[in-house]
Formats: C-alpha cells, structure tokens, sequence
C-alpha cells in the first residue's frame, strides 16, 4: 500500500508544451529576419539589439526582485528576451543606447510588470514601448540608416559603432534617408505623383529586406518565412495574420484602382513598413489578441482597417504601432461579444429547443 | 462542398499520445486468481445506494443478491463469487478521498459456485418490460464509466420514441483497451447484447405510458430499429470483428468514427452520429437518441442469455510502473493491490494511481481500494508520464478555448474562480463543463483548469445549500414569530375577554344583590 498521494484531477497526462518552449519557437521564427537586418546596418544595430535585450531582461528581474520574487526561473521562460527582442526589431538600427533602455524599461514596466506580469497586461508591450518613443523622441526614431551591411568598407567598423550608439550620430545627412513608406509621405505632401515617386523603388530589394528601416522588419520575406513556420509548428493560429494581410491587401487594392497616383499598390502595402513582423510576430501576440477564432479574424481585420487609415491618411507614414494598441484595448469587447457558443445552446445562452418531427 | 458549410460535427478535442497497443495486442487474461476477500460497496451506480439482505456468516453463492435496489434510480448488487459473508461495515471508497462507504466484505471460498439460474429459451419472445426488469435484477449500469443504471434507461427508451441505438465503442482515454479487446474477442456476444437492447426498448401495444416533461409520446409498438456501433478509427481490429458479428442484421450498423478524444463524450458522438445536438437540461432520449457501452451490451447479453448477474468486469491495467500490462477479467470488489501484484506493478516507480483512464479518471490515495462497476481500467504512471504540475501564469494562448468540446472558455472562468467570482464563473458555463480534461492537458502553463471547476462546482452547491438552509431558518424564525405574536394576541383576547366576563360577571352579582335588596 503506498500511503498518501495527494488527490489531484484530471487530466493526468498533459501536452508537451511549456509556456518557455512557445517562446523559445517564436524568437527561433524571428530571428532569420533580425539576423539579416543586423546584417544590413552593422555594428551599430548589432549594439543597439544587445543593449535593448539585454535591459529588457534587466528589468524584468528588477521588477521581480522589487516585488520580493525569485527572477532567475522567470527569466528563463523567456517572454523578456522576447518583448525585448521585438523591440529591438522595431527600433532605427542606429539609435542611441538611451532608446533601446528607455524602450524596454517602457516595454517591461509600464506595458507588463505594473499589469501584474506575464499573460495581465492589455497592451503589447513591445508596440507600447515603440509607440511612446515615437511620440516622445521623433528625431531619434525617425533617423533611418542607409544599408551598410557588415565588412563593407563604407560600413562603420566596431570602433565607430560604440561612436554611433553611445555618442550619437554626426553628419547624419550622408548615412541617413527616409524610408519608402515615408518617402512617399512627403513626396505626397509636395503634390508630387507615384509614378514620379516610385520611379527607383525596387520591390525586389524591398523584398529580401535590403532597403531602410527599422531592425528587424525589412525583410517581408524571412518575416513571412518564420511567420508561416510559427503556423505550421502549431504556435500562432493563421487567423489574425490572414485577416489583417486579406484587409489591407482588398482596401489598397479597391484605392489602387479607383486613383493609382495618389494610393499605393496592395504590393507596396505589403512589402514595406512594418506589415509583415506586426501581422505574424505582433498582432498574434496571446495575451493582446482575441481568445476565438471569430474574435481573431475581427481583431485582424481591425488591425488591416486602421494600418491602412493611419499609412493612407494620417500623420505618420506608418500606422503599425497604433493600430495594434487600438485594437489591443478593443480586445476585451471582442472577447465580451464573440464567444463560441456552449454546447446544447443557442448563442444568446439559452437551452436548444427539443427539435419536432 | 455543402459539407463545408454544415455545422461541425466535432467541435475540440485533443489527440493525445495513445499507449494502446501495449495492452490492445494481448487477449483479455482470465486466469485472475480468486481473491480472498471481496469488497463489494453497495453503491456502484448513480442513484441510491442498495441495501443489503444478507447477514453476516450467511454463506452465498457466486451470482447470488447481495443488496437490493432501492428507488427508481438504482441498482442491486450480486456475489461476485461463492463464500461466506465476513462483514457489513464502512471502508475506504474508490474515490480520490477514501473516504468510508458501506461495503460487503465476501470470504471467498474458492469454489467459485454459480448460483443456478433458470435458462430461458428465446429471449426475444419475453416482453420488452421483461427484458428490462432482467437488466435491471441484474444489477447492470453503464459500464462506460457512467453508471447510469441501464434497465431506467431502457424504460425511458420506451417511453420516448427512440429512432437510434448508439453504442459507444469509441473508448477515447488513452492506455485503455478494455472495450478493444472485448470487441476483437467477444463480437458475437455484444452484437447479441444489442439486439436485445433493441428488443428491451420496443414500445409494446396498450401500455400505460408515464411520459416525462418534454418527452415525446411513443407511439405503441413503435419499435427502436436501427442501433449503430460507434468504433474510433485506431481500432480496426475491432472493427472488422464487430463488422462481420453485425453483418447477419441489416438494422446493425458498425461505422468508424474520427479518434480524437473526448470522441466517447455521448453527446459529441451523438451529434456525430446523428447531427443532432442534445439541448442542455435534457436527455439524449427526449431527441429520439439512447447510447449505452459496448460493455454494457455485453453485460446484457450474459445477463438475459445465462441469466448471469454483472459480477465481474474486464479492467486495462497499465502505466508506466506497470511490468505486465494487460486487461484482465476481475470479480468485482477485487482490491487494487491484488490486482497490482498479478500485474506486478514496481510501486518504487509510482507516481499516481488512477482509477479510469488518464484524461478524466480520478487518482486514487492507495490500493486497498475495490475495483467496482464503473472500473474500467487502473493505471499506474510513473513520474515521467504524468503532466508536469509547475503552474505557470496564464498567457491566454487560448488553447483551452479552442480544444474545448463544449463551446466553454475555461481560462476566463479559471480566472473567475481564481477571485471567489463563482458566480459569474457559472454564467459563463461552468454547469456545462463536463471535466474531460482537455483544458486540463493542453494548458501550456500547467495550470490545473479541471481541477478549478470541480473545486468551484462543489462551492457553488455547498453555497447554495447554505443560503438554502439559512433560507429554511429564516423562514422558520419568521413561523415562530409570527405564531408567538399570534398566540400573545390570542392570550391578550383572551385576557381581555376574560376580564371583560368577570367584569360582566360583577356587573350581574351586583344587579343580582341589587335586586335581591
């Protein structure tokens, strides 16, 4: 007789997923694409991705220590590594050091720590983060490094790197450009047309990443890559990226049509900006996206509408970041409104009627 | 196409790893020794306990009544061999409590003497009723796991008109391969089982019918044609066994059904089945639909055509700890520790002993338990196998909502129960969760969901029976108040008007004397 086993329910056998192997298969998806962007822009991003994961990690364990926890096992689940790393993707490759720890003191404080941790917070942390930087410290965040890839003898060596990073950047005007997304703000602004905009825009090297941005985002191809990978491994569900991309693709497309001058091609629309790393990496996010299938097609096609609101009409050339945080605060309703329907129900809640016959 | 847009027919679900084969692969092994001693609780079965009618020292034959059944919701209880009678008493219970219940405990003589039954020549010339007062005298319950005593719901087949017979022989937990094996081994005698369900659920001329609320009258001599035999997809041996014993019976169907559990969950197999979905607060019966388990079909075939009592069960041992795993026919009231020994079980590597299969059966403190009715399989799982329980914060993946085969959203209900919210934890479903556990064992945060309602589901019926009874006091308080304000009132009537007679009295004396001066 074996003496007292404590009782428990079932199910007694589990899946073999772990909160740190979900993760560990997400920061495996992205990294292609964060690889390749370090690649294109050098030392300098190579410093600025290490510095703003690190702090990210860094504070997670402050705060841990602060609320009088153990960090060491929490760290190790890697959800810091990962809002840090997702910031960092989203960040200028060449910003100072004081962004990547503003940022991620911004990402773990304020978007998840004062939540109550890991799966409380309403926002992503990481579109938090960029969001308020963007706001707070435009010049900063909207200086965008030529592609300087690493070797290169035009590229800054290491030495020059820690310059960059820690001192700021001189003579900006000689590295420095607009992004395609931005180029096209002004142009527009300047009453120009798309024909005479777009005349070297290259979609090919927009494609494989090799153009202005921010970190990690460039490339839509190692992007869709990982993000298709991360589906079929069973991690993130098709729903919010399929949404989000069919939105965009059906509303530029209807625009395209009507004025191809003064609205931007679907193709564009997919290929620049933030549209592909927001749609598989930050859209999908668990803790901010709609627990049903229903919920997350909405919450997708929420994020496509006000994407293509904010590139196509508003302020900033990319409308990425706010359009998340708006429908992450949408979230909650969603989830209050769509909900799968209880067996032997109806869907107001009410027991099925015994059917005649 | 079209198909595409009906409703689903399964809805979650998981598909777990199977440790099937281990024992799906052997024949069932009857060689089980005798035990010595039997403990045979006298509740098997949902409903009343049975009540004994043996003394102690009474020396009873194997097939023998034991208890009877009390109520319209319950079941008897038989000898599970020939002895003699050793006690009547409390002992610990198959319940993840051990928790006392009453329990005979039989000394086996080994004899193992049948009592005699009376055979009956054509068991499809008895009536309907017959068949199910058989069932019933027989002590057979649903053997899924169920106990549903099965004779209630052979009446309540004729009572409604049943148009389908579904037999489950899905058996979706992993490691179990009871129900397997007795459909590879004993086809015949299932298929003979469910002819004679078939026949007990026949609605015969002229009879008085009580019809519950909802129900739908049967017409008499209506009868239930068509029985279908529901067998998961990794079962093809049973399949083709059972396929080939239904052949000779064009009303017998053995279909092949998707495996994903909770497949056995009746009323996901009967909207797979059939299309139809049970509305919540009825039974399957009130739209035309029964479902018993293959086991219980073969409970019944033994019972009608030997007139032989459900005293014994087949049971998957298996796990880990487990050297010989096999599924073995036990008498009930078999202790687990006996059957642990035959099976030698290393109890070094014992990590939790689980009474039913690893998805929704409960773990069991020790093995001085009996196997009863509702046993259809003991596991032993070792560390390794077990889920691991370092609960971790929800990330709300969603998982549970979307493997959930009930439309529930556990992680929020989780959360409500998590802040005493039991309430709004029972708006959002909590009564129509059924426990299978897939929340339970997708849950990439380890978080112990199952565990959450059933805890919850016992606090909601403790409260209500508290307000319930503090309901019943203050009404009782009210009662008295209001009586002894009553009789006060009465008492100060009374007084007065004893006052005002004494005072009338007086008045008359006085008269009286008056007049007398």
């Amino acid at each position: 007789m074996i003496p007292h086993m404590k009782p428990s329910s079932g199910a007694h056998v589990g899946a073999k997923a772990s909160v740190s192997h979900i993760m560990w298969q997400v920061i495996l998806a992205i990294s292609p694409a964060t690889a390749f962007g370090i690649l294109c822009f050098g030392w300098p991003a190579l410093n600025l991705f290490i510095i703003t994961v690190s702090s990210a990690v860094f504070f997670e364990a402050f705060c841990f220590r602060l609320s009088g926890r153990i960090a060491t096992p929490v760290i190790m689940d890697g959800s810091a590594l990962l809002t840090g790393w997702l910031l960092a993707m989203t960040l200028p490759p060449w910003a100072p050091w004081w962004i990547g720890v503003v940022g991620s003191g911004l990402a773990i404080i304020l978007g998840k720590q004062v939540y109550g941790g890991l799966g409380q917070n309403l926002f992503n942390p990481a579109m938090l983060a960029r969001v308020a930087l963007l706001i707070s410290f435009p010049i900063e965040m909207t200086t965008w490094p030529n592609v300087s890839p690493l070797f290169f003898s035009h590229s800054p060596d290491l030495f020059e790197s820690w310059h960059i990073t820690f001192a700021g950047l001189e003579n900006s005007d000689a590295t420095t450009g607009a992004t395609t997304l931005g180029f096209i703000k002004t142009e527009f602004s300047q009453n120009h047309v798309l024909s005479e905009i777009l005349k070297d825009y290259s979609g090919f090297l927009n494609f494989i990443g090799w153009t202005r941005g921010s970190l990690g985002e460039t490339s839509t191809l190692l992007l869709v890559l990982g993000g298709v990978w991360l589906i079929r491994q069973g991690i993130i569900q098709w729903y919010i990226p399929m949404s989000l991309l069919l939105t965009v693709t059906v509303l530029a497309s209807v625009f395209h049509l009507m004025d191809d001058q003064h609205f931007v091609s679907p193709f564009l629309h997919l290929n620049s900006g933030a549209m592909m790393c927001v749609a598989f990496f930050i859209a999908t996010d668990y803790v901010t996206s709609p627990n049903t299938k229903a919920g997350q097609l909405v919450f997708g096609a929420g994020c496509g509408l006000l994407i293509f609101v904010i590139r196509t009409w508003g302020a900033y050339p990319e409308g990425a970041g706010f359009a998340i945080l708006l429908m992450n605060a949408a979230t909650p309703l969603i989830d209050h409104y769509i909900r799968p329907r209880i067996y032997g129900r109806d869907r107001k809640g009410k027991p099925l009627e015994i059917p005649k016959s | 196409m079209l198909s595409f847009f009906s409703k689903p027919r399964i809805r979650g679900g998981v598909h777990a790893e199977e440790h099937k084969a281990v024992t799906a692969t052997q024949a069932i092994v009857n060689s089980f020794p005798l035990p010595e001693k039997l403990y045979i609780p006298l509740q098997q079965h949902v409903g009343k306990p049975a009540e004994p009618l043996i003394r102690v020292g009474d020396k009873v034959l194997k097939g023998q009544l034991l208890a009877y059944s009390q109520g319209m919701i319950s079941a008897p209880v038989h000898a599970p061999s020939s002895g003699i009678i050793l006690d009547v008493n409390d002992y610990p219970a198959p319940h993840p409590s051990a928790l006392p219940i009453r329990m005979i405990v039989l000394e086996t003589d080994g004899k193992d003497e049948w009592l005699v039954a009376p055979q009956i020549g054509d068991p499809f010339q008895l009536t309907p009723e017959d068949i199910s007062l058989r069932v019933g005298a027989a002590g057979i319950v649903g053997l899924g796991g169920a106990t549903f005593p099965t004779a209630v719901k052979l009446n309540m087949g004729r009572e409604n008109h049943i148009d389908t017979l579904i037999i489950n022989g899905s058996e979706c937990e992993p490691y179990l391969s009871c129900d397997d094996r007795l459909m590879q081994e004993r086809a015949e005698q299932i298929i003979d089982g469910v002819r004679l369900m078939l026949h007990g659920m026949t609605n015969s001329q002229g009879t008085n019918l009580h019809l519950p609320e909802g129900g739908r009258a049967g017409q008499p001599g209506i009868k239930t044609t068509n029985a279908v035999i529901a067998i998961e997809d990794n079962k093809l041996q049973a399949y083709l066994a059972m396929q080939a014993a239904a052949s000779p019976f064009s009303n017998i169907k053995v279909i092949q059904i998707p495996t994903r559990y909770p497949m056995g969950w009746d009323r996901q197999l009967i909207r797979y089945v059939t299309g139809k979905e049970v509305p919540v607060g009825c039974r399957s019966s009130e739209i035309g639909v029964t479902i018993h388990n293959v086991g219980t079909a073969y409970a019944t075939h033994k019972a009608i055509r030997h007139g032989q009592p459900l005293v014994s069960r087949v049971i998957t041992v298996s796990g880990g700890a487990v050297a010989r795993p096999m599924n073995v026919e036990v008498p009930l009231g078999t202790l687990i520790s006996e059957l642990f020994k035959f099976c030698q079980v290393n109890s070094d590597q014992i990590a939790r002993i689980v009474m039913g299969g690893p998805m929704m059966g409960e773990s069991l403190p020790h093995t001085g338990l009996p196997t009863v009715k509702a046993t259809s399989g003991i596991l032993a799982l070792t560390a390794s196998e077990l889920k691991s329980t370092d609960e971790q914060p929800c990330i709300r993946c969603a998982s549970c909502v979307s493997v959930c085969p009930a439309g529930l959203r556990p992680l929020d209900m989780a959360n409500n129960i998590r802040i005493n919210q039991l309430d709004v934890a029972v708006d959002i479903g909590l009564k129509d969760c059924i426990s299978c556990g897939c929340c339970s064992y997708i849950c990439p945060s380890n978080i112990p969901l199952v565990q959450y309602f059933k805890y919850a589901s016992g606090e909601v019926a403790a409260r209500q029976q508290a307000q319930h009874k503090s309901e019943q006091t203050k009404r009782l308080i009210d009662a008295r108040n209001a009586r002894m304000e009553r009789i006060a009132q009465q008492q100060l009537e009374e007084e007065q008007a004893r006052i005002a007679a004494k005072a009338e009295r007086e008045r008359l004396k006085a008269a009286e004397q008056e007049a007398l001066v």
